[in-house]
């Protein structure tokens, strides 16, 4: 039971004017290595992303991630899935970049002396070590992004989850942070504006008003995505 | 955002200590920050009461309280977020002292208020507010000039009297709060439903 | 309008009174204000003000920082001082204005011999024993943490909401300005609480 599955799941959110249908039943099962949502602004793709690891609950239906429920077993499913979020600077809670990282190993390293040499390599192979001591809010917006992703993979995650990670970043960054995405191991669920990115991934899901609109190949699947746009 | 869905405990403490961290933060950025767009006879004024009031009106009694705590400890600590960029436990000896410990009870009543208002009806927030943030106001003047007059022995009534000065500018900040409160719960109705 | 926080009073220092561990030197300031609030009539109390400015110097914390530390006291200790003078005599204004002036210099010096992490970890270490009354010390030690890294980003949105409401010819309206600050203030909370939750932390 690898791999990420939604059966018939439902999620309605409190509003001002009542209930809003954010997913309408929605079902699928997600096993490639490379995943990518894309569709319009308030499609409900980054609300889908963030049912993966129970950041939000599906109000009907079933989220499983390697066979376990989103709903019954969250500090588990957490414990598999890495989120990397669009805002950079909101997804950093500690004020240096090695306390940040250090955050992350909390669980995983014990030892407070092991901890902060895991943190210097962890920052190294990033090309952040010089900045260890650094204020976060220092750091510019790749620099963010980078340290937000290091700090998620260092929890070592099986699946990493990414809500439109490079929409904030100017090109160089974005180049830089999509091909730590594309270079990992894990399995990689991308929610992303930008088509050359799904383009890269090996299946597409075109998220519209709620429901799964198109769900297949990456060229077709932007192709679908294009017209659907062009035509109203 | 739809974050706010999941009703499970974790959340809930997650998120409220954001919340918490986050408007702790406001309060500090109001305290030091004499320039927003507030002056009374052109004199600028800090908006310290007013983050404080604004962070019992949006989070409500409890979360309201502990965030004061929270910034009154990290600014005793020696974080320069005191008004007018002070800080230190020097604020809290003797002379003035007694304002900073009205501080959370300001925010708790106001949140008691809010939480009684927002159960009945979200469009009456904003005055119910006010009234909450009148009696936090009273009990604000009444610590403060008690503990001037504890410390230095003088008469209480004269120590009231000569904080009035302070009543104008005040009541701005609360009406603020009031206004920006009921905008906030508007934009975020889950806030204090979730909230205790 | 500030972009970011004003310099605090923590002076670095290798003296004594900055190598006596945080929660220790807080002890002996509170037995310090304690004694110097019991004393009376005005030359113990001025003895008293000589004192503290002496371990000032000793901790070479420079004058202009214990200045920094009295300025915001100034004018209501100068009220007072005039009301006590008036009311009841110059030694029982001597002894309030001595009094209040030690007290502040005592706590200066306590603050800028104290780097603010430092004690906030002394904090979180003496919530230790309150763990079985439900107090989660590294609960607070994160509140700390989360608050002092939110400072910046809050300074920003207040200053990209003002510029916004500039923009728009709105610089005065208090809605236009307060409204969306506090908005954005609670969505960036609530994304930092996702972030928290995202990566596990209250799991535990």
């Amino acid at each position: 039971m690898a791999g990420i599955s939604f059966d018939d799941v439902t999620v309605t959110a409190e509003a001002a004017g009542g209930d809003v249908v954010i997913l309408r039943h929605v079902s699928a099962e997600l096993t490639e290595r490379r995943v990518a949502l894309i569709g319009g602004n308030g499609s409900g793709k980054s609300t889908l992303a963030r049912l993966i690891n129970g950041l939000v609950s599906a109000s009907s239906g079933v989220v499983t991630v390697d066979g376990l429920d989103v709903s019954d077993e969250g500090p588990a499913v957490r414990r598999r899935v890495g989120f990397v979020f669009t805002q950079p600077a909101a997804q950093l809670v500690m004020p240096t970049v090695a306390e940040d990282i250090a955050l992350s190993l909390r669980r995983l390293v014990p030892d407070k002396h092991e901890r902060q040499q895991r943190v210097l390599s962890i920052l190294d192979s990033y090309g952040l070590a010089h900045l260890a001591a650094t204020s976060v809010h220092a750091l510019s917006g790749g620099q963010q992004q980078l340290l937000a992703l290091a700090g998620v993979l260092a929890t070592e995650p099986s699946i990493v989850v990414a809500d439109e990670p490079t929409t904030l970043l100017d090109l160089r960054n974005s180049v830089i942070v999509a091909d730590r995405l594309f270079a990992l191991e894990q399995q990689l669920v991308l929610v992303t504006h930008d088509l050359d990115l799904a383009l890269r991934c090996e299946r597409v899901l075109v998220i519209e008003d709620g429901a799964i609109a198109f769900d297949g190949e990456p060229a077709a699947a932007v192709d679908h995505y294009r017209r659907s746009v062009a035509t109203p | 955002m739809t974050s706010t869905d999941s009703s499970r405990a974790t959340t809930v403490s997650t998120t409220d200590l954001a919340l918490i961290a986050t408007f702790a933060a406001l309060i500090a950025v109001c305290a030091v920050s004499a320039a927003l767009p507030f002056g009374v006879n052109g004199v600028p004024v800090t908006l310290q009461l007013f983050g404080i009031f604004l962070a019992g009106a949006v989070l409500g009694a409890k979360r309201g309280f502990f965030t004061v705590v929270l910034y009154l400890v990290v600014g005793a600590a020696g974080l320069p977020i005191f008004a007018g960029g002070s800080s230190g436990i020097a604020q809290f000896s003797g002379v003035t002292g007694g304002y900073l410990f009205a501080f959370p009870f300001a925010a708790l009543i106001v949140g008691l208020a809010v939480e009684r208002a927002h159960r009945r009806n979200v469009a009456i927030t904003a005055g119910v507010v006010v009234v909450g943030g009148l009696v936090a106001e009273t009990v604000v003047w009444l610590v403060g000039a008690t503990g001037i007059s504890l410390y230095a022995d003088t008469p209480l009534w004269a120590t009231i009297k000569s904080s009035f000065a302070y009543v104008p500018a005040d009541l701005a900040k609360l009406a603020a709060a009031a206004v920006v409160a009921a905008a906030v719960h508007r934009a975020f109705p889950a806030l204090l439903t979730r909230g205790r | 309008m500030r972009r970011s926080l004003p310099l605090g009073i923590y002076r670095p220092g290798s003296t004594i009174w900055h190598r006596i561990p945080a929660g220790p030197k807080l002890g002996l300031v509170v037995l310090a204000s304690i004694a110097v609030v019991a004393l009376r009539g005005p030359w113990p109390c001025v003895a008293a003000l000589g004192v503290a400015l002496g371990i000032s110097l000793w901790a070479r914390v420079p004058p202009q920082v214990v200045w920094r530390g009295l300025r915001p006291f100034l004018l209501v200790v100068a009220i007072l001082g005039a009301f006590q003078w008036w009311q009841r005599g110059w030694p029982v204004a001597v002894e309030v204005v001595a009094t209040t002036v030690a007290l502040v210099v005592v706590a200066t010096t306590f603050t800028a011999t104290t780097p603010t992490d430092r004690l906030l970890d002394a904090i979180v270490r003496g919530l230790g024993p309150f763990r079985r009354i439900g107090v989660r010390p590294e609960k607070v030690a994160l509140a700390f943490s989360l608050m002092i890294t939110a400072i910046p980003a809050i300074f920003e949105i207040a200053h990209e909401t003002r510029e916004a409401a500039k923009a728009r010819g709105l610089e005065r309206s208090v809605r236009a300005n307060l409204s969306p600050m506090a908005i954005r203030t609670v969505a960036h909370a609530y994304e930092t609480g996702a972030a928290l939750h995202a990566r596990g932390i209250g799991d535990d």
